[in-house]
Order: structure tokens, then C-alpha cells, then sequence
């Protein structure tokens, strides 16, 4: 595994120039009237984590769900390894999602299923394995996330947290290439979200994965990403480390990595004007 | 006024939309309906489910319906003093209709509002779409085989609730009321016929089981992802499902029995 590890960083540093995952350009999406995505670029580095950040409601998990292929977008591509997803045939979009992992903002456990069964699903869904190999692989992923111990348990009987690490060794369990992980720190208590921010990190290193990160946590999306994006109202405002994020002029940028609560994104949702709704049209 | 005519434009472009959305939903199932065959536990792990835990609601309707309808023509026919043919006519109703048609909808209320609720929270909480994320196609996996378990388990049913019905009859008409024993069996297999009332009345539980079983799919799929939507949801189940049945009864018993 390290071995494999370590190649894949080699390979990724000797071709410098082709190191880009998922290219998106000229990404339109709209719901109803409102343009969630106006024309953006992106491109998602091989072998990093990418975090995407902005407020809730600008589409973060939209994002991710067009780059899965379960929503198409008005306009754009979206290319992975040169394919273009929202032009893909079902089944060779469902051959393409077998290298991607999501963890969702749920976790979205099979709440029929033990943790065990969980995490074997995808191996049961998708290969014959025998079934002593599906017990060692679900055990292996289940020691990564700490969980071994936890896998008779029911998805009822666990805490938000221990779910998203059980999402997370599911995700895993069938190798994928790249991982997408929607709000992973969202309602955990101080000691799971520094669990997740170092089983994310690792992860991502030990087996050679490039993730995509979304996320509203200024601090600790800072601490772990390789490379940021700030969107906002539908364009991204800020793109680049999180050095350089953190020292950028951008008053957009500004505002949301000081968590100040207006500024250039505003505190109200659009509006008619306050005076006009409570006055009425006397005034 | 204005608003008036909007908004019943809005609701019938809704309507229609819905619809179309639930036409799709059907082709997408019926191009997964391979699950038959590859899959075949899934599906009886789904009839367990959907048919096996109906049967007590089953058993326990068709005795009493079967001892009601005893009871109910005894007191009409013993003043015609033709109440051996009491067998036939309960087996009659029973296979033609009540069968079919009181199973569809005690169906509807207990199967197909466990079926709607138990896919519209597998949406609400992401399984759908997390399945999708794996790959796994949730025509197949989830939809699919509720649906063939509804459609098979249907027509078993009404079976079941037709002879227990039969039995409830048989206990209060010869038990209680002390009608000829020989006369209410002899009647009864000279009057039902295979093709005409047997038949039939299995057609008409197939019909009603897809149709059913179709709309709880539906509604569980189509639901707004909350557990208000969810709960909305399974109240259009039985409420869709129940008037669609009777409809449906009508229209099937015209063709298949009046001369219409
Ligand atoms: N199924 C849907 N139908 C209509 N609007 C939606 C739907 N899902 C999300 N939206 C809207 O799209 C916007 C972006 O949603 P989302 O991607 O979930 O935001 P984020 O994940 O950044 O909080 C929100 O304003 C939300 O109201
Ligand atoms: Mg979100």
C-alpha cells in the first residue's frame, strides 16, 4: 500500500502539467429563475484536496451532484480523465461513478443494513468476491475509520459522527480514485471533526486520492486543503491555497474567511424593500 | 379571477406532469424487471414483506366479510325459501368481486402505505441517491423488486381472502343457521366456473395489485425529500390507490360481466 502510495505521488509530480482530474468549464446550472452556477471554471488537481467553500444555499452540493452525473447541467462541461460526464451513456456513467466516492452530508446508510453489511454493500453489488475476502476487506476499512469494533451495530444506534465514518469505509471499500466528501464537519463535536479532518487527510494521502471537499467550516477546510475555492451568488470570487486566501484582498474572500456576517455576500436573502412590505404601498 | 384561472392551470399542468413523471418512473421499472431473474431473493425477501405480513389483516377480513355476507343473504333468501343456494352465492361474490376488490384495498392500506413511506424516507435520507453514488441502479435494487413482490403477492392474496371467506360463510350458514351441508357445497361447485368467476376475479387482482403497487412506488419515489412530504405521500397511497381500485372494478366488471 505505501509502496502504491508513493508511486502514484511520483507519478504525480513527473507530469507536472497533466496532474488535472476533473476540468469543469463554463459550468450554467440554474433552480427555477435563480442561476446557482453562472458560468464557472474549475479544475480539480490530481492527488490534492480541493476544498469548495461558500455560504449555505450557493450550491455546494449541487456541485457535487452534477460533477456525479445526477444532475445535468444547462451548459458546460464537466470532463474527468478526458470524459465528458453530463454527455455520458448510463452505463458508462455508472462504470465512471465506480471510481468516485461520496460521502454524503447524511451519510446516507442503508438503515436495513448493519454496519458490517454497509460497508460490504458496494462489494456485494458489484463483484463475486468469496466471502472471506469481503469479511477481510469490510474489517480493513472499518480498523481505517476506528470502527471495527462498532460493525453490529445498526445505522440507528450509531452518532452522527460514527455514521459518517461508516459512510466513509463504505465509500472507500471499493478503491475509488477520487473522493467527494459534502460538509463532512457540519453538527460534530470538536473531537469527531478532528477525527474526520485527520481520516480525510490520511486517506487522501495514503491511498493516492484526490478529493473534493465541500464545505462551510473556514478553519478547518483551511487546515487540510491543498486548494480553495470561494463561490459565491454564482461565480467563484476566490481561488488559490489557503495562504494565500487567507491574505487576499478580495473583500468577498475577506468576508468569509473572517466569518464576518455581512459584507459583500449579504446577511438577507433578496428581498423587496423593508419599508415597502411593512408600510405597505403608502409608502 | 385571475388568480382562479392560474391556479387551476397550475394544478392542471401538475396533474399532467405528474403524470408523465409517474409513466417514466413505470418504463424505468419495467426495464429493470430483469431483477426477476437475477436478483430472485431480493424479490422474495420483498414478498415477505409486502405479502406474507398482509396475510393477518387478510385472514382476519375475509372470515368476517365471509360471515357477514352468511348471515346477510340468509335473511334474504329464507324468505324465499331458496337458501341452499346460499353457497353459490357467497362463493360468487367472493371470487367476482368482494375478494378481489376488499384485498386491493385493505392492500393499499397496509402494504402499499409501508411501501410508499419506507422509499420516500430511503430518499429523504440520501439512500437513493448514495446508492447511486455506488453505482447501484435503485430501479433495480429498490424499486423493481417492491414492485414484482406488490404484483405477485396481490392475486395470492385475494385467493386467500376468497377461501377464508368461503370458510366464515360456511361457519355461520351451516354451522349456525343449520343449511343443508351437501346442498351448500353442490351449489356452489355447479355455479362458479373456472374461466368466468375464477378467472376473472384473478385478472382483476392482478390489475388492481399493479396498480396499487405502482402508485405506492410512485408516490414514495416522487415525494418532497422531508418527513412532511413523506407522510403527504402516503396518505396519496391509499387515497390514489382506493379510488383508482373501485374505478377500476367498475370498468372491469362492465367489460368482463355486464353487456356493455
Ligand atoms: N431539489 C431542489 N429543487 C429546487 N431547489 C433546490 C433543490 N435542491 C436545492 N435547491 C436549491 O438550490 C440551492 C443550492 O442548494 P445546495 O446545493 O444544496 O446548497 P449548499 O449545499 O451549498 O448549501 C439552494 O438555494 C436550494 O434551495
Ligand atoms: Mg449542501
Amino acid at each position: 500500500m505505501v509502496c502504491y502510495a508513493q508511486l502514484k505521488h511520483d507519478g504525480v509530480a513527473m507530469t507536472e502539467t497533466d496532474d488535472i482530474l476533473i476540468k469543469i468549464r463554463g459550468l450554467k446550472f440554474a433552480r427555477g429563475e435563480r442561476w446557482i452556477f453562472d458560468d464557472i471554471d474549475l479544475d480539480i488537481p490530481r492527488g490534492k484536496i480541493t476544498a469548495i467553500m461558500g455560504p449555505s444555499g450557493t450550491g455546494k452540493t449541487t456541485l457535487l451532484r452534477l460533477v456525479g452525473g445526477q444532475l445535468r447541467p444547462m451548459a458546460g462541461t464537466i470532463e474527468m480523465g478526458g470524459k465528458n460526464i453530463p454527455k455520458l451513456r448510463v452505463s458508462e456513467l455508472y462504470a465512471l461513478r465506480r471510481q468516485m466516492g461520496m460521502l454524503f452530508q447524511s451519510g446516507a446508510l442503508l438503515t436495513d443494513l448493519n454496519v458490517y453489511e454497509n460497508v460490504a454493500f458496494p462489494l456485494r453489488e458489484h463483484t463475486k468476491l468469496p466471502e472471506s475476502l469481503i469479511h477481510h476487506l469490510v474489517l480493513m476499512k472499518l480498523q481505517t475509520v476506528g470502527l471495527r469494533g462498532a460493525r453490529h451495530l445498526m445505522p440507528s444506534e450509531l452518532s452522527g459522527g460514527m455514521a459518517r465514518r461508516v459512510a466513509l469505509a463504505r465509500s472507500l471499500v471499493t478503491d475509488p480514485t477520487m473522493m467527494m466528501y459534502d460538509e463532512p464537519f457540519t453538527g460534530q463535536d470538536p473531537i469527531s471533526m478532528g477525527v474526520l479532518v485527520r481520516l480525510i487527510r490520511s486517506i487522501n494521502d495514503a491511498l493516492g486520492l484526490t478529493s473534493i471537499l465541500v464545505s462551510h467550516d473556514v478553519h478547518e477546510t483551511l487546515s487540510i486543503a491543498d486548494k480553495v475555492y470561494v463561490i459565491s451568488n454564482g461565480k467563484v470570487v476566490g481561488v488559490g491555497s489557503p495562504e494565500e486566501l487567507k491574505n487576499s484582498d478580495s473583500d468577498w474572500v475577506k468576508q468569509f474567511v473572517n466569518a464576518e456576517s455581512d459584507g459583500p455576500v449579504p446577511f438577507h436573502y433578496p428581498a423587496p424593500s423593508y419599508e415597502q412590505e411593512l408600510l405597505g404601498d403608502a409608502a | 379571477m385571475i388568480n382562479q384561472f392560474q391556479n387551476l392551470g397550475r394544478s392542471t399542468l401538475d396533474t399532467f406532469s405528474k403524470f408523465g413523471r409517474s409513466q417514466i418512473f413505470l418504463s424505468h421499472i419495467l426495464a429493470a424487471l430483469g431483477v426477476l431473474f437475477t436478483r430472485f431473493r431480493l424479490v422474495i425477501a420483498q414478498m415477505y414483506a409486502v405479502g406474507v405480513l398482509s396475510l393477518s389483516i387478510i385472514l382476519v377480513s375475509g372470515l368476517f366479510v365471509g360471515m357477514v355476507l352468511g348471515l346477510q343473504l340468509y335473511n334474504t333468501l329464507v324468505n324465499f325459501g331458496s337458501t341452499e343456494i346460499l353457497g353459490a352465492v357467497i362463493a360468487l361474490s367472493l371470487v367476482r368481486e368482494l375478494g378481489p376488490v376488499i384485498t386491493a384495498l385493505l392492500f393499499a392500506g397496509r402494504a402499499g402505505s409501508a411501501l410508499t413511506a419506507e422509499i420516500g424516507l430511503m430518499k429523504a435520507t440520501e439512500q437513493l441517491s448514495a446508492m447511486e453514488m455506488m453505482a447501484v441502479n435503485p430501479y433495480k435494487r429498490v424499486i423493481a423488486p417492491r414492485f414484482l413482490a406488490g404484483l405477485f403477492s396481490m392475486p395470492l392474496l385475494a385467493a386467500i381472502f376468497s377461501a377464508v371467506g368461503v370458510i366464515g360463510g360456511y361457519l355461520i350458514v351451516v354451522t349456525v343457521l343449520r343449511v343443508d351441508d351437501g346442498a351448500f357445497w353442490s351449489f356452489m361447485q355447479a355455479s362458479v366456473e373456472w374461466r368466468e368467476d375464477i378467472l376473472n376475479g384473478v385478472i382483476k387482482s392482478i390489475v388492481f395489485g399493479f396498480v396499487v403497487t405502482w402508485i405506492a412506488v410512485f408516490e414514495g419515489y416522487d415525494c418532497i425529500p422531508t418527513s412532511e412530504g413523506v407522510s403527504r405521500a402516503t396518505t396519496r397511497t391509499v387515497v390514489y390507490s382506493s379510488l383508482s381500485i373501485l374505478a377500476l372494478d367498475f370498468v372491469l366488471t362492465a367489460v368482463m360481466f355486464g353487456d356493455i
